[in-house]
């Protein structure tokens, strides 16, 4: 239970400057792939700029829900940000059950979206919002069955001390259910922020899409929120799979944060090579590999309470 | 206990004034909200005395019915349920001046007032026999209340099927009171302490009496049939009042009888946490294939019902364990959640009614972009909505994050088979919350956002100021308890010490505070408003143009286009939910090119009603139908019966 | 070693559970050798080299990994399937059921009183969760090669349970087993290439009308 002001500002720091160059990462190493040049690294920052300083077009069925949307889509990976730890640099807000507020946070942003969505009246945007509410609805489970074998492993609830120093002699002793919650958490990383196979950001049809098609009829800096927040979003759920997969510490700080971001840009070269090697899900698989995933954290949580 | 007369006393009052035959509705309206405001208002003052005072006030007065007493207990367990009571009537009767302007009822300002004095009764009663009159009234005003639309065929069938399952409850009830009354010798509460020398079995039986029978109340699964039928039927205040705050006097009910019957074997925690959670899983699942947003949140009721019931569940079973901190976590969320639930369902009903009053419909498919037109009651059902998914800033977060927590406690300390139930029921917790949270995004999506969906709908008026500010004033309150979650864990203690003394320190002190709850509360509220100014800014500096909504290159976009709410849940019914819950429809499809005009008939109707309840009754009525011969309507056959019951009862008096 | 032994136990049960949730026959029966040749090296690692273990592996791998396998592939290229259609009960809620069975398994396990030696390691709980996977197959599957592939499993399950008596079991039996299970997949697929051709279908519930 405590602020410490260094950890606030380097989180806030990492949060806001790192995040867009993950997409860029993705897209790089897609473009590899692909034998492209490819968009380069900052793109994103780029978007995000000329976004913000562009003018908005707004559908007129809208109300002030479409507004809030992009809103909450920014502020919630912010507040939800502070009570990670990123790698060595612990969270700066912690407290016995903020795993729960954690998940109820993105219920909120999730809230929001799938209202801003269907705000538009399309039915294009009201398909992205069932989809983005029924899939969310799946993967739930899995994060909760993944944060309680971390909290019974470090004796506590909070999310600092689950993914604090104590992950490290945890993988000597359970790692069987480390590893397969590692695979849930990544998966759940890629269901929520709807990369491949769950949904394929760079799709050109509106039917297919799930994330992209509820932002339809956002722009301007409306859109270049919904970007930013989208970013952070990842860069907070990735930050929990790449703490969960490289939990050493060096007890040099600087070496630390360093291994840590090498750790992302890791992640983010990985889901590169997904997507590029994998084809999207048929939409009628989606929920049938989400409840095999919570299923599969299950029986890493059973084999724990043995 | 003075202010709770006074309140009784308007109540009355009113209650007989708005029965005489007054020229003008508007007279019996200001007469009947007018004291039931004025009731409530006092019956607040006594909760809260209630919740302040260290030693429980009583009251005694001898009563001429063999057995009774007109005892009275205000502790706190009583005024914890005197609050939500008292807080939905105010509300709901400010809310009823104006909603029920145009209805012909003549008599529903009497029955309201006297439901609520019947249900402040049912929770002070300390004696068996004013319990169970107390309990009758609320039963028998609640049913006049439902039938308000006495000449709507589907209305009256409602409140009949509400009827008859309150009554089999209530069977249940007398049969608790009279083998209680028979051992303690007494009927009054305080003699039935008696009732923890029981043993075993007799204890079980009883506890299995008190569940059907509250749980018929409660509406708790199996036994919730009547409640998606007859809460839509009655008028959106009285909803409110029995969604909110009448189920709950089962549960309080229920809490308190079980005070008297000794220590619970962990069974019977684990009974209530199996039928809680089943309860929550069928309840959210269906209420998500509703049409009629009233009969939605009726199905959402049962689900809150039976998280309730999950959490108390789990605290009897905990407590049986002797693991105090999980119990007290449990008590302390099954009853914060219970307080939350009765602000928030209210809202929410109210919200409905606004609605109804407005576009003319209870179906969502007629409903649509009413956020415009009546821009009140949508932010307010959008609280409502967030409070009910337990997001934050709301309340609805502090009363689960307390359950999630004890579930949590319990799976990460205990190994085997005691961890496994925990670890499960959080899986299913999630899972309903994930579903929760699809149920309101589809009343608020479809309801209020996109284009209107009938002629009605867009024409839609905002409420009057009376709705408004009763609806302004709930969602103040769930804000409150989301932005100060310490002040509603210490109303709660007060009632849960009397449940638990154990954990009276618990209560008191830093282990299970939700101190950090509020202030991430005000946080996110910072963070909202940080990203909203910074919105603003950049939008002041850019041009901002209307156009249509994008349609893939389709320029004309109709209502008939947009998302439904069959659509909204259909991924969810094919993807996550059991196929026995699958509604009924017929002839969606359309063949080949040029299709004729196609119907399509979606209907969600209660599979436990339809599969299991109205084939038993219907084979009873048959039997019952058998026994009919014995009435011949032939004289000379009823002096036979006459006379052979006569033989039958001299032999058994004489062989005796 | 023990650490191999149990990260290989491990991957026997997500298999399992790839069984319960994949529609596909070829990657189905590739799990299923998969899952042999896994089983065939527990043997060795659980008891160490020595004749008895070595025939046995050698003797397991060669049926479970490559034999049976190929026979099940052989006869699906012949009828012509490549998935179950319709089971009769669904993927998912047999997912669900599998796993419910595993953590059963698991629980159950802890509770038996076993020998010492025995209470800490895996082969029970994973035999019996094997075990319950094939029976969940037999359930719900209709077509016959599925049902085949039920048989497979569940015998793996039985190996599995050997493993806990390599050292007392006599050679004989444990071979008499494996035999068995491949004249038994034998007249299975000759029985399924006989109901393909007499019912121009695959599904066992046809062998209902064989009854009078």
């Amino acid at each position: 239970m405590r602020i410490t002001i260094l950890q606030l500002f380097l989180h806030l720091l990492l949060l806001f400057g790192l995040s867009p160059l993950l997409s860029g990462v993705i897209g790089k190493t897609k473009a590899l792939f692909a034998g492209r040049v490819g968009p380069p690294f900052l793109q994103l920052y780029f978007d995000i700029w000329k976004l913000f300083g562009k003018g908005l077009v707004i559908s007129r069925t809208t109300t002030w829900i479409f507004r809030a949307g992009p809103v909450v889509g920014l502020a919630v990976p912010v507040l939800a940000a502070l009570l990670i730890p990123f790698g060595p640099v612990g969270a700066p807000i912690s407290f016995s059950g903020d795993l729960i507020f954690f998940v109820y946070l993105f219920g909120l942003s999730r809230f929001f979206t799938a209202c801003a969505a269907l705000d538009t009246g399309s039915s294009f945007e009201g398909m992205g919002a069932v989809r983005e509410v029924t899939f969310s609805c799946l993967a739930e489970p899995t994060v909760f069955f993944v944060f309680i074998v971390l909290a019974r492993l470090s004796g506590s609830f909070s999310l600092d001390a689950m993914f604090g120093p104590t992950l490290a002699a945890s993988w000597h002793t359970a790692a069987p259910s480390l590893l397969l919650i590692l695979v849930c958490l990544f998966i759940v990383t890629l269901v929520e922020n709807c990369r491949i196979p769950f949904d394929d950001p760079n799709t050109h049809l509106e039917l297919t899409m799930i994330h992209e098609v509820m932002v339809l009829d956002h722009s301007g800096p409306d859109l270049g929120m919904i970007l930013y927040g989208a970013a952070m979003k990842f860069l907070v759920l990735g930050a929990l799979v790449v703490r969960l997969f490289l939990p050493v510490t060096t007890g040099n700080i600087a070496l630390d944060i360093l291994l840590f971001i090498g750790g992302l840009l890791f992640m983010a070269v990985v889901i590169g090579v997904i997507e590029s090697v994998m084809a999207r899900l048929r939409l009628l698989r989606i929920p049938q590999l989400l409840v095999g995933v919570s299923l599969l954290s299950f029986f890493s949580l059973i084999l724990l309470l043995r | 206990m003075n202010f709770l007369f006074l309140s009784w006393l308007v109540l009355g009052l009113g209650a007989c004034a708005a029965a005489l035959p007054w020229r003008s509705s508007k007279i019996t309206a200001i007469l009947g909200g007018g004291s039931a405001v004025l009731g409530c208002l006092s019956g607040l003052i006594a909760a809260g005395q209630g919740l302040i005072a260290d030693t429980a006030a009583t009251f005694s007065l001898p009563w001429s019915m063999p057995g009774g007493s007109f005892s009275l207990r205000l502790d706190g367990l009583s005024a914890f349920f005197l609050l939500p009571l008292f807080i939905v009537g105010l509300v709901g009767a400010l809310y009823g001046t104006e909603y029920m302007r145009k209805e012909k009822a003549r008599l529903h300002w009497s029955w309201y007032n006297l439901l609520l004095v019947s249900m402040a009764m049912v929770v002070t009663a300390a004696n068996g026999l004013l319990f169970l009159f107390a309990w009758e009234c609320m039963s028998l005003t609640s049913f006049f209340l439902v039938i308000t639309e006495y000449d709507l065929p589907e209305v009256v069938a409602a409140g009949w099927t509400y009827l008859l399952a309150t009554h089999l409850g209530a069977a249940c009830l007398f049969a608790f009171f009279l083998t209680a009354g028979a051992f303690c010798g007494s009927l009054d509460f305080a003699s039935f302490h008696l009732l923890s020398t029981l043993t075993g079995p007799v204890a079980s039986v009883l506890f299995l009496l008190l569940v059907t029978g509250f749980g018929s109340k409660a509406g708790i699964f199996p036994f919730h049939v009547w409640l998606p039928d007859a809460h839509p039927a009655a008028p959106s205040h009285v909803s409110a009042l029995m969604s909110g705050v009448m189920v709950k006097t089962a549960i309080y009910g229920l809490l308190r009888m079980c005070s008297f019957l000794p220590a619970s074997p962990a069974w019977w925690g684990g009974l209530l946490m199996t039928i809680g959670i089943t309860g929550a899983l069928f309840g959210i699942a269906m209420a998500a294939m509703q049409r009629d947003v009233k009969r939605s949140l009726a199905y959402s009721t049962v689900e809150n019902i039976g998280i309730i019931l999950l959490a108390l569940g789990f605290w009897m079973h905990s407590r049986a364990a002797g693991q105090h901190v999980v119990a007290a976590l449990a008590l302390a969320g099954g009853l914060i959640h219970l307080l939350n639930h009765a602000l928030f369902k209210s809202l929410l009903f109210l919200g409905a009614g606004s609605l109804m009053h407005g576009s003319g419909s209870r179906d969502l498919g007629r409903m649509g972009g009413l956020m415009r037109r009546m821009p009140v009651t949508g932010l307010m059902i959008v609280c409502g909505g967030m409070a009910i998914c337990a997001l934050p800033p709301f309340n609805g977060l502090v009363g689960e994050w307390f359950i999630y927590r004890a579930l949590l406690e319990s799976g990460a300390a205990l190994s085997g088979l005691g961890g496994f139930f925990p670890v499960m029921l959080i899986g299913f917790l999630a899972l309903v919350g994930g579903l929760a949270l699809i149920v309101m995004t589809r009343i608020i999506g479809i309801a209020l956002l996109g284009v209107p969906r009938s002629p009605a709908a867009a024409q839609a008026h905002e409420a009057g100021w009376p709705m408004r500010s009763a609806m302004i004033a709930l969602a103040l309150l769930c804000l409150a308890g989301g932005l100060m979650p310490i002040q509603l864990l210490r109303v709660t203690g007060r009632a849960a010490v009397l449940l638990d003394p154990d954990s009276a320190h618990l209560f008191a002190g830093q282990v299970i505070t939700p101190w950090w709850l509020g202030i991430m509360a005000f946080l996110l509220i910072g963070a909202l408003l940080a990203a909203f100014s910074f919105n603003r800014w950049r939008q002041g500096r850019a041009t901002v143009a209307a156009a249509s909504t994008w349609g893939c290159g389709f320029a004309f976009p109709s209502s008939r286009m947009s998302y439904s709410a069959e659509s909204y849940s259909e991924l969810a019914q094919s993807g996550i939910l059991c196929s026995c819950l699958t509604p009924e429809s017929k002839d969606g499809r359309t063949i080949g090119f040029f299709p004729l005009r196609r119907s399509f008939v979606f209907n969600a109707p209660d599979p436990v009603l339809e599969k299991f309840f109205k084939p038993l009754f219907q084979r009873l009525a048959g039997y019952c139908r058998r026994c009919c011969r014995l009435q011949s309507g032939n004289l000379h056959i009823y002096m036979l019966y006459v006379f052979s019951a006569t033989v039958l009862l001299l032999f058994w008096v004489g062989l005796r | 070693m023990d650490t191999l032994l149990h990260l290989l136990l491990l991957l026997v049960i997500l298999l399992n559970f790839f069984l319960l949730g994949s529609s596909r026959l070829a990657s189905c029966i590739r799990t299923t050798a998969f899952q042999g040749g896994i089983l065939s090296l527990l043997p060795l690692l659980a008891h160490g080299f020595s004749g008895h273990t070595l025939f046995l592996a050698s003797v397991a791998f060669l049926l479970k990994g490559i034999a049976i396998p190929y026979l099940l592939f052989r006869a699906i290229r012949q009828v012509h399937i490549r998935r179950e259609v319709e089971p009769l009960i669904g993927y998912v809620p047999t997912l669900i059921l599998g796993t419910l069975a595993t953590a059963g398994a698991f629980i159950f396990s802890g509770r038996l009183p076993l020998i010492p030696e025995h209470s800490q390691s895996l082969f029970v709980p994973v035999g019996l969760a094997t075990l319950a996977t094939g029976f969940l197959m037999l359930i719900s599957r209709r077509k016959a090669i599925t049902q085949a592939l039920g048989y497979l499993i569940f015998e793996n399950g039985i190996f599995i349970f050997g493993m806990l008596l390599t050292e007392a079991m006599p050679l004989m039996v444990e071979s008499g087993v494996l035999l068995d299970l491949l004249v038994g997949v034998f007249v299975m697929t000759i029985l399924m290439h006989q109901i393909n051709r007499e019912f121009s279908t695959m599904n066992t519930d046809n062998l209902t009308s064989l009854k009078e």
